[in-house]
C-alpha cells in the first residue's frame, strides 16, 4: 500500500489442487532448535577480532542548534580509536526513495542518523566513538563538548499544527495543498483520498455522527536493541552483520550515504529479534562503517534500550476527526476522516499506507480523507505493523458502535449490513477482488464467544480490521543439490521462523520432495538479486511466489535432463511427484528419474540444477478480519481486565496454519498493549520521560486473557496458492474492539489513548453524576 | 583499568575470567565468554532475556555484577539441553511453536524451569505470573503458556 504496483509485476493464478505439505503444519520448524538452545546468532552476538565498541553521543534537547563540536578531549583518551560527528558523514541533497512502507528523503536520513545543522530530538545522535572497551567509549562521550543554542520545541501534533509553533524546519511549505501556502508551516504535507461527493453524501444521511480521537506514539518494542558490526577494509569495501527486516535496503541507504558503490558494501541480516516495521531504516549502520574506516578495525554498536525507546520507531501519535452519515436503515451514505498525523523530526509518516485503510472495509459511496503530516520535536517516526491503521480504525470503528446504537441495529449487523465485498469500489482506487471480509463477519456472529454471559461491569467489544498484502522485488535461487536435497536461498527477510518453513513447504510441495529434504537459507546482498524489505505482510507471500517460480524453473530444468537422457523432447516430460516422466506411453518406455537421480546426472546432462526467480510480485491480497473481546472495568481503579478475546481473518491461504494462528495472537497482543498502556511520556523540556519497559508498560502474560483464533480462508486468485498477507491486519482492531467493550461494560466512550488505569478512572469520574441520576 | 579475577562454575564447568568492577554477569558471559544464549534486551532488569541462575536462584543477569559471581554455580541456557537431548521445556517450546523471533526464548525457557522447579503442578495463572518478568513482543504468550503448562505435565509423570 502506498507504492504503486510495478505495470511489469508478475502474478501467477491460483490454482486449486490437492496439497501435501503447503496447509498442514511440519513436524519442526527449521529455527527452532537453534533459537531453545541459545545457538541463534543475533547481530549482537557477532563479534570479529580486534573489534572496538562504539557509542553514540546523543542531544538531551528536544530542540537545539548545535553551535560547535569539540571532541579534541575525548580524541587524547587513552583506548579511543576514533571520533565522528557530522562533518565526517557527506551532506545530502533531497532525495526520495522506499524504505519499507515509508518513503524516504536522504536529505533527512543522513540528518536523522547524525544532526547537522540542528538536533531535532531528544536522543538524536551528535557524535560517535570507537574505543577499546564499552567504559572507554562511555567515558570519551562524556569529553565531547558541544555547544548547543536551545530552542522553543514542539510535542503535540496539534500544537505543531498551530501558525505560532516553533518551526522544525524554517523552509517547510505544506505540500499538496492549493493554493501553496507563502509561510513555512510543521505541516510538512497534506494528503487527500476522496470517492464521490462527501457533502451530497452527508446530505442524504438521516444521522450523521462526528468525533475526536486522540492517540500517543507507541513503540515497536522489539526486544532486541538495534545492533550493528561493520569493519572497512582498505581495499574501500564494507561489510556489515545487522539486524533488519530488509538487508538489501540498508545496503542501498548505506550506499547513498556515505557515497559508496552500492557494489562495494555487503550487508549480511543475522537472525533478527524483532522488528514490526521498525528495522527497515539505518541508524547504526554507516556510523559503525566510518568509524572502522576511521580506527581501521571493526566496530561493533549496539544501542541500549534507552536509545532504542529515544532514537528509534515510533508509530505516529494522532490526532483524528472521523464523520459518518447514516440513514435510518443503516446504509452508510459519507464518510469523511481528518487524519493529523506526528512525523517526527522530518517529514514522511505512515498516512500515505494507512489512508487507504481508513474506510475500505465498508462500501460507502461518499469518502473524503484528509491527512496532514506534521513535523514535531521526537525520533522520526518509522513503519509499526500496519502502519498508522490502527488508530483510524480506533475512531471509525468506535463510531459504528456509536451509529449502531443510536438506530438501534445490532453491532455486527451494521457491518454486515455496510460490508465490503467483491467489487466494492474503494476510495484509493482499485475495486476489491475475491475478499473474506464478510466471512469473518458470519464466523464472529456464529462464534461460541458471542454466547458467553457478561457480569457486573463486563462488556464486550467488537472491531474490524483491513491491511492490503505488498509485493514488489522479490528474488530467490532454489538449488538442486546432488544428493536429491533442495536450497532455498531468499532474500526477503524471515523476521520470525515462519517465513523459511512456509517458503520451505511450498518448494516441497512444488518439486515433490519432502519437507525435510528443502532448507530455506537467509541471502546476504552478494548472493541474490535485490530484493525488497519484509514489509506489508509481503513475507509469505511474495516470497513464497519467488519460491514457486524458481521451483517451477528449476523443474524445467530437470526435465530438460530428462529430455537428454531419455533422447526426447522437452515438451515430451512431465514433472510428477518428484520425478520426471514420460508424457504419454507414446514418448516411448523409461522409467521415471527422480529427483535425486537428475541431481546426480545433471552436470554430464548439461549442468547443475538451479531455479531463479527475480520479479516484482503483485496482485497482493487484501485481508480482512474481526475481532470479539469482552472485558471487566474496575470501577475502583480504572483498570481493564480482559476476560476473553477471539480473533477471525481471511489468511487466503494459511500455509502453516499454526504459525499463522500465532501471528494473529501476537499482533492482537501488540494491539491491546497500544490500548491500555503503551504511550510515549515527554517531559515540558520535551525530553521522554519514559525511555524503558518499567515505565513503557508492553503486555506481560498475566496482562492477557486465553485467545481464540479461526481461519477464514478465500484464495486470493494472484497468487499460486491463494496467500495474502496475514501478519498486520490483527494489530488494527484491539484499539477499536477495547473501547467498544468498555463503553458496553460502563457506559463510557474513550476516545483517548491509551485506556489505561488513570485515564478511564477519570472518564468513570467524569460521567459518575450521570450515571447516578439513571 | 583494573581487572578482577573470578572464579566461577558455569553450566558445570570451572571458568575463571577477568572483568572491570562495573561490568554485570552478562557482559562477562557474552563478551568475555562468548556465551551469547543470554540476551540483553533491556539491560534494567525489565525484560528477563537475560536470565539466568545463579546458585539455582533466578537473576536477572544484568542485575549482577561480574564479581558477584565469585564461586558461584551459573546456569544458562547452554547448559539446559543433555547434550543433543532437548530438555522437556525446550521440547515444547518447539511443539507448541511458542517462539517466533527467538530473542526472549532462552530467557523464558531458565524462568519456566525455575517456575516448574518450583511448583511442578501450576495452574494457567501461576504460570502466567510466574512468567510475568519476562517480555515476548513476538507471541502474544499464549503457545507459551500451553508449552509450560504440557511440559510440566510430561515433567510430573516422568
Amino acid at each position: 500500500m502506498g507504492m504503486k504496483p510495478s505495470p511489469f509485476g508478475t502474478q501467477i493464478p491460483y490454482e486449486e489442487k490437492e496439497l501435501k505439505v503447503v496447509g498442514s503444519n511440519p513436524e519442526a520448524r527449521p529455527d527452532a532448535v537453534d533459537k531453545v538452545t541459545g545457538k541463534a546468532r543475533y547481530a549482537a552476538d557477532i563479534n570479529l577480532p580486534g573489534q572496538l565498541t562504539g557509542k553514540v553521543l546523543r542531544s538531551p534537547h528536544a530542540h537545539a542548534r548545535i553551535k560547535s563540536i569539540d571532541a579534541s578531549e575525548a580524541e587524547k583518551l587513552k583506548g579511543v580509536k576514533a571520533v565522528i560527528c557530522r562533518d565526517d558523514l557527506p551532506d545530502m541533497p533531497v532525495m526520495h526513495a522506499a524504505a519499507g512502507e515509508i518513503m524516504v528523503n536522504f536529505r533527512d536520513v543522513t540528518r536523522t542518523i547524525m544532526a547537522r545543522e540542528k538536533a531535532l530530538f531528544d536522543g538524536h545522535p551528535v557524535a560517535a566513538v570507537a574505543a577499546t572497551s564499552e567504559s572507554i567509549a562511555k567515558a570519551a562521550l562524556k569529553l565531547i563538548k558541544v555547544e548547543y543554542e536551545v530552542l522553543p520545541h514542539v510535542i503535540d501534533v496539534v500544537d505543531a499544527m498551530k501558525p505560532d509553533a516553533p518551526l522544525l524546519h524554517e523552509d517547510q511549505i505544506t505540500k499538496g495543498v492549493e493554493p501553496t501556502p507563502e509561510k513555512p508551516s510543521n505541516i510538512a504535507a497534506q494528503m487527500v483520498s476522496k470517492l464521490g461527493d462527501i457533502e451530497e453524501g452527508f446530505e442524504q444521511a438521516d444521522l450523521v455522527v462526528e468525533r475526536e480521537f486522540n492517540t500517543k506514539a507507541a513503540h515497536q518494542g522489539y526486544i532486541e536493541p538495534h545492533a550493528s558490526l561493520a569493519i572497512y577494509t582498505e581495499g574501500g569495501n564494507a561489510e556489515v552483520w545487522t539486524s533488519t527486516q530488509g538487508h538489501f535496503l540498508i545496503r542501498a541507504q548505506i550506499a547513498e550515504i556515505l557515497k559508496m558503490d552500492v557494489s562495494r558494501v555487503k550487508v549480511t541480516p543475522a537472525e533478527l529479534g524483532g522488528g514490526f516495521g521498525g528495522k527497515n531504516m539505518i541508524y547504526l549502520e554507516p556510523l559503525a562503517i566510518v568509524l572502522s574506516k576511521k580506527s581501521g578495525r571493526p566496530v561493533k554498536m549496539v544501542m541500549t534500550r534507552d536509545e532504542v525507546f529515544r532514537a528509534s520507531g515510533p508509530t505516529s501519535g494522532t490526532n483524528i476527526i472521523i464523520k459518518i452519515g447514516i440513514t435510518k436503515g443503516g446504509k452508510i451514505t459519507a464518510a469523511q476522516a481528518i487524519l493529523n498525523y506526528q512525523s517526527g523530526c522530518f517529514p514522511g509518516s505512515s498516512l500515505p499506507l494507512c489512508t487507504p485503510t481508513a474506510f475500505t472495509r465498508y462500501d460507502i459511496a461518499n469518502v473524503l480523507v484528509i491527512g496532514n503530516d506534521v513535523t514535531c520535536n521526537r525520533p522520526k517516526v518509522t513503519a509499526y505493523r500496519s502502519p498508522g491503521a490502527p488508530m483510524i480504525a480506533f475512531g471509525v470503528e468506535t463510531v459504528m458502535d456509536e451509529i449502531a446504537e443510536e438506530l438501534n441495529i445490532d453491532r455486527l449487523e451494521i457491518r454486515l449490513m455496510n460490508a465490503a465485498k467483491e467489487g466494492t469500489q474503494t476510495h484509493f482506487g482499485p475495486k476489491l477482488g475475491p475478499i473474506g471480509f464478510i466471512e469473518t463477519l458470519e464466523a464472529a456472529k456464529a462464534h461460541n464467544h458471542m454466547k458467553e454471559k457478561l457480569g457486573p461491569n463486563q462488556g464486550r467489544g467488537i472491531a474490524t480490521g483491513f491491511w492490503n498484502t505488498l509485493g514488489m522485488e522479490t528474488s530467490a535461487t532454489l538449488n538442486v543439490n546432488q544428493d536429491g536435497t533442495a536450497s532455498l536461498i531468499y532474500g526477503t527477510v524471515d523476521v520470525a521462523g515462519g517465513m523459511r518453513t512456509a517458503y520451505s513447504q511450498i518448494v516441497a510441495e512444488e518439486l515433490g520432495i519432502p519437507f525435510k529434504k528443502v532448507r530455506a537459507i537467509q541471502s546476504d546482498t552478494s548472493s541474490l538479486g535485490f530484493n525488497f524489505t519484509t514489509a506489508g505482510s509481503r513475507g509469505t507471500a511474495a516470497g513464497g511466489m519467488a519460491a514457486v517460480k524458481a521451483s517451477r524453473d528449476a523443474i524445467t530444468r530437470m526435465c530438460e535432463v530428462a529430455a537428454r537422457i531419455w533422447e526426447v523432447e522437452l515438451d515430451q516430460v512431465v514433472w510428477e511427484d518428484g520425478h520426471a516422466r514420460p508424457a504419454s506411453s507414446n514418448v516411448g518406455e523409461f522409467e521415471p528419474l527422480s529427483l535425486a537421480e537428475i541431481a546426480m546426472k545433471a552436470g554430464f546432462y548439461g549442468g547443475t540444477i538451479a531455479g531463479h526467480a527475480e520479479i516484482n510480485v503483485t496482485g497482493g491480497g487484501p485481508g480482512f478480519g474481526t475481532h470479539l473481546v469482552d472485558v471487566e472495568v474496575d470501577r475502583e481503579t480504572g483498570a481493564v481486565k480482559l476476560l476473553r478475546y477471539t480473533i477471525i481473518q481471511d489468511a487466503g491461504k494459511a500455509v502453516f496454519p499454526e504459525y499463522v494462528k500465532a501471528q494473529f495472537h501476537g499482533a492482537a497482543v501488540q494491539g491491546i498493549g497500544l490500548a491500555l498502556n503503551e504511550e510515549y511520556i515527554y517531559d515540558e523540556n520535551g525530553v521522554m520521560a519514559n525511555p524503558g519497559f518499567l515505565d513503557y508498560r508492553m503486555p506481560v502474560a498475566s496482562d492477557i486473557p486465553v485467545i481464540d483464533t479461526q481461519i477464514v480462508e478465500v484464495p486470493n486468485p494472484n497468487h499460486p496458492y491463494g496467500i495474502r498477507g496475514v501478519g498486520e491486519v490483527p494489530i488494527i482492531p484491539p484499539l477499536a474492539a477495547i473501547s467498544n467493550a468498555i463503553y458496553d461494560a460502563v457506559g463510557i466512550r474513550m476516545r483517548d489513548h491509551p485506556m489505561s488505569p488513570p485515564k478511564v478512572l477519570a472518564a468513570l469520574d467524569e460521567a459518575a453524576p450521570a450515571t447516578a441520576a439513571e | 583499568m583494573k581487572k578482577h579475577h573470578v572464579s566461577t562454575t558455569i553450566n558445570g564447568d570451572e571458568v575463571d575470567f577477568l572483568c572491570e568492577t562495573s561490568e554485570t554477569l552478562l557482559d562477562v558471559l557474552r563478551d568475555h565468554l562468548h556465551l551469547t544464549g543470554a540476551k540483553e534486551g533491556c539491560g534494567t532488569g525489565d525484560c528477563g532475556a537475560c536470565s539466568v541462575t545463579l546458585d539455582g536462584v533466578l537473576v536477572c543477569s544484568c542485575l549482577v555484577l561480574g564479581v558477584e559471581a565469585e564461586g558461584k554455580e551459573i546456569e544458562t541456557i547452554e547448559g539446559m539441553a543433555d547434550g543433543d537431548e532437548l530438555h522437556p521445556l525446550q521440547r515444547k517450546f518447539v511443539e507448541h511453536i511458542a517462539l517466533q523471533c527467538g530473542i526472549c526464548t532462552p530467557g523464558l525457557l531458565i524462568s519456566a524451569r525455575s517456575l516448574l522447579e518450583k511448583n511442578p503442578n501450576p495452574t494457567e495463572e501461576e504460570v502466567r505470573f510466574g512468567l510475568a518478568g519476562n517480555l515476548c513482543r513476538c507471541t502474544g504468550y499464549q503457545n507459551i503458556i500451553e508449552a509450560v503448562m504440557d511440559a510440566a505435565q510430561e515433567m510430573r509423570g516422568a
